[in-house]
């Protein structure tokens, strides 16, 4: 195999740093960071997209998906294993995204971005007046294990966590080969010039529609590390609000880096639960601001100021 | 000494107009073509159609013995035609290392990698040396924006020649380049295609730039071949003149009554 | 057989709705090539305008109706142009230029910022302007009853389509505007001035937007929300018209009306999936939407 690269030690050392504190960190952190984990799965998916040119406002769909995996698998199914539970979201996911693929891989920019917004919509219209899935309220998740390893109470939190971490880590450590893989760099090069990708003799057709079947299985294990760690699963997980906080953190973060989601997601968590706390009604007004500031000063995200420093100091 | 490219009857209509009608060329194996003709007479939706851009509207193409006409850009790539564009088509906001990068990934045609990295140490000395004998080096880990004109002609001709072409047709290589760097890119353009033993079509409007490095030159004019012969008997011919080049083109031989 | 008379009349009646709410969007599109996401949520603004001035006019013991409907367009009208104004102005004319998506990112901080601002304004309890469509009354054809008030609105959408229609088609300015539809750069160096007529081509949008909000608020209960809901099958609608076409809207709309007419008397959750089935099958066909105009790539 190949060695480590930097990035990838940094991460390593990151995730264990992140696990480790679980063993003094108070429960509502431990609760708040494996939430901001799981977006920041959903949101590497937003971001590998967006290093093709391509924004989607649906990737609610997926994470959906992945959240009602985990709850009609252990409702319906008896499947307690979290593992088990979070590959069959994975599966369903990827079935729906093969088909999807088919369809989206031919549009660009605002078709693009619009039939995404459509069809996890249309997944929210479903599942609201599905009266057996409880419908608007949705229903809760059961309590799981992992491998036979059942969590004593008050230690699910630590053990959602760590599981959060090594999903992530394994996402993480993939996709930074990944983007800087054929296929990664095929995606940036059809953002850049599709002609030129043709002329090449490249399929774009096929790239992108990897790409796209490999971002929506990351939304759906966002989606069912919620499920776990929320121990609930609803339909506005396919609303368009939750694609569109998706899209945001992505923005905020940049796309330069395998590590800005995360952080980018921490962030987010951490201002989302206090602001929906003080401000209810303005919190989407507040995010709105910010996104505008961001497109206007900052386009490439936080991470720009990090190697605008460096690009500075050298 | 083989053909390399056929056409027959090919033709190109947009509703009532006529953008090319019945070109019938051929081009054998090592020869390096220059096409003129004035904006609008079918030079460049004959790069088109032969490239797999336009779809013709009716014709042939046989390009190393087999029909063309249907594929797209992809297909013929693989089959070793290439192209270079009159606007270089590059990928802007990557490093011109990674531009080359790429190139010389999907030039090895094998399939695509999710894991293994694309800046493999052979990659990266095969794109050095390219950009050395295009003397570019000085861009290498700068982004294409930051590249003049004549520098993005020099990588977009590079990467067309990639992956072993058997035929390059180049749409107006030195268009938007001054006139002192012209030479320059041919010179070097033209090195690149020797070495490899390449047949080459080009697109060009400056007469001096035929003359100097074609054998044989194909003039258009309202969609029609109008001569096809060695690069002086072009020049000299009067129909020539008078819809392509103009009178100021004359051969070092003296004319008649011009 | 009745069922379809029942599908054929709903159809025709939410058609000619989507034609009101899509009309705006195609247009803003076609000009300026920005789909506003933030569409819905003028649509909203002008559903809360028209049901607040309503209210207010019927609680303070009025009861003429014509001054009714003058409010519930006027006051839409009005509120609708005004924020169309800010938001051109303010923050779209900043972005000219960007790369589309970009815009469409910026539309949608809109569309949140406006979200939040009807909720702190209105608050989050349901706005009721019932009056003018009660007072329309109910007609009856045979076994199926149709209310006034439906009917009047489909009148409402002919016309304005009618006044769109004349606009661009015989006034001078509607001839500039598919100029620029047509090919945006010949038209500025033909001397157009590109600047206003975005200017006025987004206000119109938005009032059209926020008139068909206003003409709904009596048939439902005005709630934070109503203008994403709306979007979604606006969407729909312009892109199986033909972005940018007029024509394709109202076309578009009658597809898509009758299209969710029949799946709300047969399969009622799959409405919204059989509106983007249907849009799917036209694009499969025609790729660019009924009407609309591929752009020319240029190499």
């Amino acid at each position: 195999m190949m060695r480590l690269q930097k990035t990838e030690m940094l991460l390593v050392v990151a995730a264990l740093a992140l696990g480790l504190s679980s063993l003094i960190s108070p429960d509502w952190l431990v609760f708040t960071s494996t939430l901001a984990i799981a977006a920041a799965l959903v949101v590497m998916g937003v971001v590998m997209l967006m290093r093709a040119g391509l924004v989607s406002f649906g990737q609610g769909l997926f994470y959906c998906i992945g959240g009602y995996a985990v709850g009609l698998g252990g409702r319906f199914l008896g499947v307690t294993d979290a593992l088990a539970l979070v590959g069959m979201g994975i599966v369903a996911t990827v079935a729906l995204a093969m088909v999807l693929g088919l369809l989206l891989t031919r549009y660009r920019e605002i078709f693009f971005a619009m039939l995404t917004l459509a069809f996890s919509m249309i997944l929210y219209g479903v599942l609201v007046k599905s009266h057996g899935l409880g419908s608007t309220d949705g229903f809760g998740v059961v309590n799981w294990s992992i491998l036979g390893y059942q969590p004593d109470p008050g230690h699910e939190s630590a053990t959602g966590l760590w599981l959060a971490i090594v999903l992530a880590l394994a996402a993480a450590l993939f996709l930074n080969r990944y983007f800087q893989s054929s296929i990664g760099l095929a995606c940036e090069a059809i953002r850049e010039n599709e002609v030129r990708v043709e002329y090449m003799g490249i399929s774009r057709r096929q790239v992108l529609y990897i790409n796209y079947v490999i971002a929506a299985a990351l939304g759906s294990i966002g989606g069912s590390l919620t499920a776990l760690t929320a121990g609930h699963v609803d339909p506005t997980m396919a609303y368009w609000t939750i694609s569109g906080e998706f899209v945001f953190i992505a923005l905020l973060g940049g796309t330069g880096h395998v590590a800005a989601p995360f952080i980018a997601a921490f962030i987010f968590i951490l201002v989302r639960t206090y602001a929906v706390e003080l401000f209810p009604n303005s919190w989407q007004l507040i995010l709105g601001v910010v996104l505008l500031l961001i497109i206007l000063f900052l386009p490439k995200g936080i991470w720009s100021l990090f190697t605008q420093k460096r690009r500075a100091e050298a | 000494m083989t053909n390399i490219l056929k056409t027959e009857g090919l033709s190109r209509y947009f509703g009532a107009v006529v953008a090319a009608e019945d070109i019938n060329v051929t081009i054998t194996d090592g020869e390096i073509v220059g096409v003129i003709g004035s904006n609008g007479a079918g030079k460049t939706t004959f790069i088109n159609m032969v490239t797999g851009y336009l779809p013709p509207s009716s014709g042939v193409i046989n390009f190393d013995g087999q029909p063309i006409g249907s594929l797209g850009p992809r297909k013929l790539m693989r089959r070793g035609l290439a192209r270079s564009f009159q606007i270089p088509q590059l990928f802007l906001e990557l490093s011109v290392l990674d531009n080359l990068a790429i190139a010389l990934s999907a030039a090895e045609g094998r399939q695509l990698n999710m894991i293994r990295p694309v800046r493999t140490p052979e990659r990266i000395s095969a794109a050095d040396e390219i950009l050395e004998q295009m003397n570019i080096t000085q861009y290498r880990d700068e982004m294409v924006t930051a590249m003049p004109q004549g520098a993005r002609k020099l990588l977009d001709i590079a990467i067309a020649m990639l992956g072993e072409p058997k035929m390059l047709l180049l749409d107006e290589p030195t268009s938007g380049v001054s006139t002192d760097e012209k030479y320059n890119l041919m010179d070097t353009v033209m090195e690149m295609v020797r070495r490899r033993g390449l047949t080459v079509l080009f697109v060009e409007h400056d007469m001096e730039i035929v003359r100097r490095y074609v054998t044989r030159v194909l003039a258009f004019a309202s969609g029609v071949v109008i001569k096809d012969g060695a690069v002086d008997e072009v020049l000299a011919d009067d129909q020539v003149q008078e819809l392509v080049t103009g009178k100021r083109h004359q051969p070092q031989t003296e004319q008649g009554d011009a | 057989m009745l069922t379809i008379w029942a599908i054929l009349i709903d159809g025709l009646i939410y058609a000619s709705w989507l034609f009101l709410v899509a009309a705006g969007l195609t247009v803003i599109y076609g000009v300026m090539r920005i789909l506003n996401m933030a569409h819905g949520s003028l649509y909203a603004l002008g559903a809360y305008a028209s049901a607040s001035s309503i209210g207010w006019y019927y609680a303070s013991g009025g009861d003429q109706l014509w001054i009714a409907f003058a409010l519930l367009a006027g006051c839409a009208i009005v509120i609708g142009a005004i924020a169309g104004f800010i938001m051109e102005r303010g923050i779209l004319r900043l972005m000219y230029g960007r790369d589309e998506v970009l815009m469409l990112i910026v539309t949608f901080a809109l569309l949140l910022i406006l979200e939040d601002l009807m909720k702190l304004v209105w608050g989050t309890t349901p706005y009721f302007a019932y009056q003018p469509y009660a007072a329309l009354g109910r007609f009856n054809f045979g076994v199926l009853s149709v209310s006034g008030y439906q009917i009047m609105v489909v009148g409402v959408s002919v016309v304005v389509g009618a006044i769109l229609w004349f606009w661009l088609e015989r006034t001078r300015t509607g001839k500039i505007l598919r100029s620029i539809i047509h090919d945006r750069e010949v038209s500025e160096a033909m001397g157009v001035n590109v600047r206003r007529m975005f200017t006025m081509t987004f206000v119109i949008g938005a009032g059209l937007g926020a008139i068909a909000g206003g003409f709904t608020a009596p048939i439902i209960s005005v709630v934070p929300g109503i203008g994403v809901e709306v979007i979604v099958v606006a969407f729909a609608v312009v892109v199986t018209g033909g972005l940018g076409s007029i024509t394709g809207a109202a076309i578009g709309a009658l597809i898509v009306g009758l299209a969710r007419a029949a799946s709300i008397h047969t399969m009622p959750q799959l409405e919204l999936f059989i509106i983007y089935a249907v849009m799917a099958a036209v694009l499969i066909f025609r790729p660019n939407g009924l009407f609309g105009q591929a752009t020319a790539r240029k190499i």
